[in-house]
């Protein structure tokens, strides 16, 4: 029977459901050491001398001058220290690594090292950053005649602050010094990158760096690119003492040290007719990068791209800055800078209807991309574009406009938010990857061959699934490798909603291969007669396929799935705080390979997307992450999550894999502007998040107009 | 000391202010336990001590003198609850599917949809938004009583 579109028993299920699932923390090897590490204690400053008060038997102690190769954390630009020499760029660097066979000598040692320190004047306002990461603009049509043509001009700025990705398993790694190299086990996305840093940190070639990815407690964009840096630390140590070493965070280390999505402010000029059609779209765009460039160019790229929305405009400027300030540097995290910037264009276009005194629904399907619009980057969509499909069918099963209805005047609000998410790498992203997957033939099926990883989403199954039917063998038959650089080509890193529709076509077109090598015979039949067979495939994308780098023209991804989001609440009219009662979600996806894996993606991020809009809030104080803990750092618990119905549609794209697209990232992009043009239907103008009960109290309140629909 | 871990007897030697979770985990070899903050938040540490959930982040051990502790290995992978949680797709990463498993099987048989938010409310998962442990919560508790006793 086919297993695609069914909801086919997960490949690890049974292991995480009995406590079997082995993390990275739950392995121990002979002689192992634990590791930490002695960190900043100023946002900026340059180091003058370290001071280790402590007897040093036992311990092993690693500086930059132990770093055998480039003392780099090697990702886009070599910018990163994997450990300070002097200069000293933000809160929580790392300085100094210990490493002893007992954790608690290691904190009293921690605790007897002193780090002395020049400190400078920090820089923790982008406005005012001296050092730009990157700069992009997107330009399409001309501004000053789409403004020219407007009946008015609608402006406004918003804002977005910091979230923490909170997989609940910290970052964690253990290096075991073997066979003249070394080898990492650790909680990850993204063997590879880890895998590329290892070799230039170390100076080590190819076959003397081995990455094997360990169940992995969650990731969200927080295990993409950080993880290179604690395995750093970790071979670091175990090079040094030449015996494994365990490095795994506590929670408040994760926290203060690792990577959070990018605070944003965007500011949006809309010009607009009376009727409603968009005439000029204009929109500034700032991140915060933190101190070092980390991702920080791709995720304002991505930011940039969606930053419009899903709405068909013939004059659009997009300009986006990322820039250095002195806190710890932001990095990836699901929806890569697309939350930030369709955050701003949801609640922009919100107040856009208000101002035309128009209904938010009617406005919206009025510039809802079709098939045959160009996107911001001159972009042509297929008919796989589903804007209008997902608008109406969540506006109807939410029955949004009778709910506005009756509840003007009350403390329940409605509001929603019409987005879209790219799937796969930006612009010319996968051609540089041309990630490569590979299959093997089994006595019984067949084995996968994929450097990517099961980090929750379901990768194993999901690429089972797709092989299983195309070889025309039971899901069961088919095994998964595991995510080990000495076993695995690189298929690329598990990011960008591209596991599925990127790496699962290429895997579609390996067991194509096989299935016609095998003609007739049975896989036993065929492994007797001609011996072992592997089928490698590299990434090759739809011809036609085009962009330009330089002048941000082309075709930004592949594909894009669309969705609405409706969001219902209640307001106390004490405490002002807002709680979210239900969620309607209509999410167009191609095709779900996994119906309840594609919905548990789409619940997951919608409950992530809640907490960015009202809880999760850092609180940076003098450049340190002020609330790094779980007791005061507020993530959706059972009782802050409304009820999410979910609704899948599917238009296939007709290059992904059984028509897939992307799925993992979009759900986060739209709870935020759904829940803030919810409370802009209770008169409260607001327009940063997370919307917490003081700042809806502080901000404004309005007369919401009653709309003509 | 001696308590009762998963159905039997055990003397274990370890510090009394060693917390739970670190003596399951090393003492004992049971590392199904899993630590998510160490602060007793996220209810990744749930195991059963004497009936009721806790967080085995915050008992010193001391604590558990005579006690009768289940860990997640102590339901052998028999518990309907392990079985809904694979179908539904109530795990996710499965970090937080022990203590959330642990926690769900201590509550009332038949819980309403208010008494499963309620029971689970500390325990955090971050991958599922909670609507597919929901629904394996109302399947495990929907099986016939004469499996569930198994």
């Amino acid at each position: 029977m086919a297993s695609v579109g069914r909801s086919v028993p997960r490949k690890e299920g049974r292991d995480k459901v009995t406590g079997r699932a082995l993390y990275v923390d739950d392995l121990a090897f002979p002689g192992m050491l634990h590791g930490r590490t002695v960190r900043s204690t100023i946002p900026r400053g340059e180091i003058l001398g370290l001071r280790l008060d402590f007897d040093r038997t036992g311990f092993t102690v690693a500086d930059w001058h132990d770093v055998p190769g480039r003392n780099t954390v090697a990702l886009i630009e070599l910018d990163q220290p994997c450990l300070a020499e002097r200069e000293i760029r933000h809160f929580a660097e790392p300085i100094l690594l210990l490493a002893h066979q007992d954790r608690e000598k290691l904190i009293e040692a921690e605790r007897s090292t002193a780090i002395d320190y020049r400190s400078l004047d920090p820089i923790y306002d982008p406005a005012r950053s001296p050092l730009c990461f990157k700069e992009i603009s997107i330009d399409k049509g001309d501004l000053a005649r789409g403004f020219a043509e407007a009946d008015i001009v609608v402006e406004g700025e918003y804002s977005t602050g910091h979230q923490e990705q909170l997989y609940i398993e910290t970052n964690g790694v253990i290096a075991v010094p073997e066979n003249g190299g070394v080898t990492v086990y650790g909680s990850l996305q993204c063997p590879y990158y880890v895998h590329r840093a290892l070799r230039v940190l170390l100076d080590l070639p190819d076959e003397k760096v081995r990455v094997v990815q360990t169940e992995t407690g969650g990731g969200f964009g927080g295990k993409e690119e950080y993880p290179s840096m604690i395995a750093g630390h970790a071979a670091l140590l175990a090079l040094k003492s030449g015996r494994p070493v365990k490095l795994v965070y506590d929670r408040v280390e994760d926290m203060v040290a690792t990577t959070k999505r990018h605070p944003a402010v965007i500011r949006h000029s809309t010009g607009v007719k009376r009727d409603g059609r968009l005439t000029a779209i204009e929109i500034d765009v700032l991140m915060d990068g933190g101190a070092y460039m980390t991702l920080s160019p791709v995720v304002l790229s991505r930011g940039v791209i969606h930053a419009t929305g899903p709405y068909r405009c013939e004059n659009v400027k997009v300009h986006g800055r990322v820039v250095m300030t002195n806190t710890p540097p932001n990095g990836a995290f699901r929806g890569f800078g697309a939350p930030q910037t369709q955050f701003a264009a949801e609640v922009h276009m919100e107040r856009i209807a208000e101002a035309l005194g128009m209904d938010a629904v009617r406005l919206r399907e009025a510039n809802a991309f079709r098939p045959g619009d160009t996107t911001a980057t001159g972009q042509k969509l297929g008919k796989d574009c589903s804007a209008v499909k997902v608008l109406r069918e969540a506006v109807k099963r939410s029955d949004f406009r009778a709910k506005r209805r009756a509840w003007r005047g009350t403390n329940r609000g409605i509001g929603l938010s019409l987005f879209f998410h790219g799937s796969g790498f930006t612009g010319g992203g996968e051609v540089k990857l041309a990630s490569k997957a590979s299959l093997e033939l089994t006595e019984t099926g067949a084995r996968i061959l994929v450097a990517s990883t099961e980090i929750g989403q379901g990768t194993r199954t999901m690429h089972a699934q797709i092989v299983a039917d195309s070889l025309g063998i039971p899901y069961e038959n088919v095994e998964v490798e595991a995510a080990d650089t000495a076993k695995v080509p690189d298929s690329g890193p598990t990011v960008a909603s591209r596991t599925c529709m990127v790496v699962g076509r290429i895997l579609e077109r390996c067991a194509a291969e096989i299935r016609q090598k095998l003609g007739k015979m049975s896989p036993r039949e065929y492994l007797a007669a001609h011996g072992p067979l592997v089928v490698t495939k590299e990434y090759a994308g739809p011809d036609g396929l085009y962009w330009d780098d330089d002048s941000y023209r082309g075709d930004a991804y592949g594909a894009y799935g669309w969705a609405c989001d409706v969001v219902e609440v209640n307001r106390d009219p004490v405490t002002f705080e807002i709680r979210p009662t239900r969620v309607t979600t209509v999410q167009e996806i191609g095709k779900a390979i996994h119906p309840i894996l594609a919905s548990g993606q789409i619940e997951g991020g919608t409950a992530q997307g809640i907490g960015y809009a009202l809880l999760e809030e850092v609180a940076m104080r003098d450049g340190r992450m002020d609330n790094a803990q779980l007791t005061n750092y507020l993530v959706p618990t059972t009782l802050d999550t409304p009820e999410i119905d979910v609704t899948i549609l599917e238009n296939p794209y007709e290059h992904g894999p059984y028509g897939a697209k992307g799925v993992g990232e979009m759900p986060i992009d739209g709870p935020a502007p759904a829940v803030v043009n919810a409370i802009r239907s209770l008169g409260f103008d607001v327009r940063s998040i997370p919307a917490t009960p003081e700042r809806i109290m502080e901000s404004s309140t309005f007369q919401v107009p009653s709309s003509k629909s | 000391m001696r308590f009762t871990l998963n159905g039997k007897a055990r003397d274990v030697r370890a510090a009394p202010m060693k917390r739970l979770l670190d003596v399951l985990r090393e003492e004992c070899g049971l590392t199904g336990t899993k630590e998510g903050c160490g602060e007793g938040e996220c209810g990744a540490c749930t195991v059963i001590v004497d009936g009721l959930p806790v967080n085995s982040c915050l008992v010193p051990f001391a604590q558990a003198r005579g006690s009768v502790v289940t860990t997640i290995e102590g339901l052998k992978g028999r518990h309907p609850l392990q079985d809904a949680f694979v179908v539904e797709g109530g795990a996710q990463c499965g970090i937080c599917t022990p203590g959330m498993i642990l926690a769900a099987a201590a509550l009332p048989r038949n819980a309403s949809l208010e008494e499963i938010r309620t029971g689970l409310a500390g325990n955090i998962c971050r991958c599922t938004g909670y609507m597919a442990i929901y629904r394996a919560v109302k399947k495990a508790s929907a099986r016939p009583p004469a499996r569930r006793r198994r």
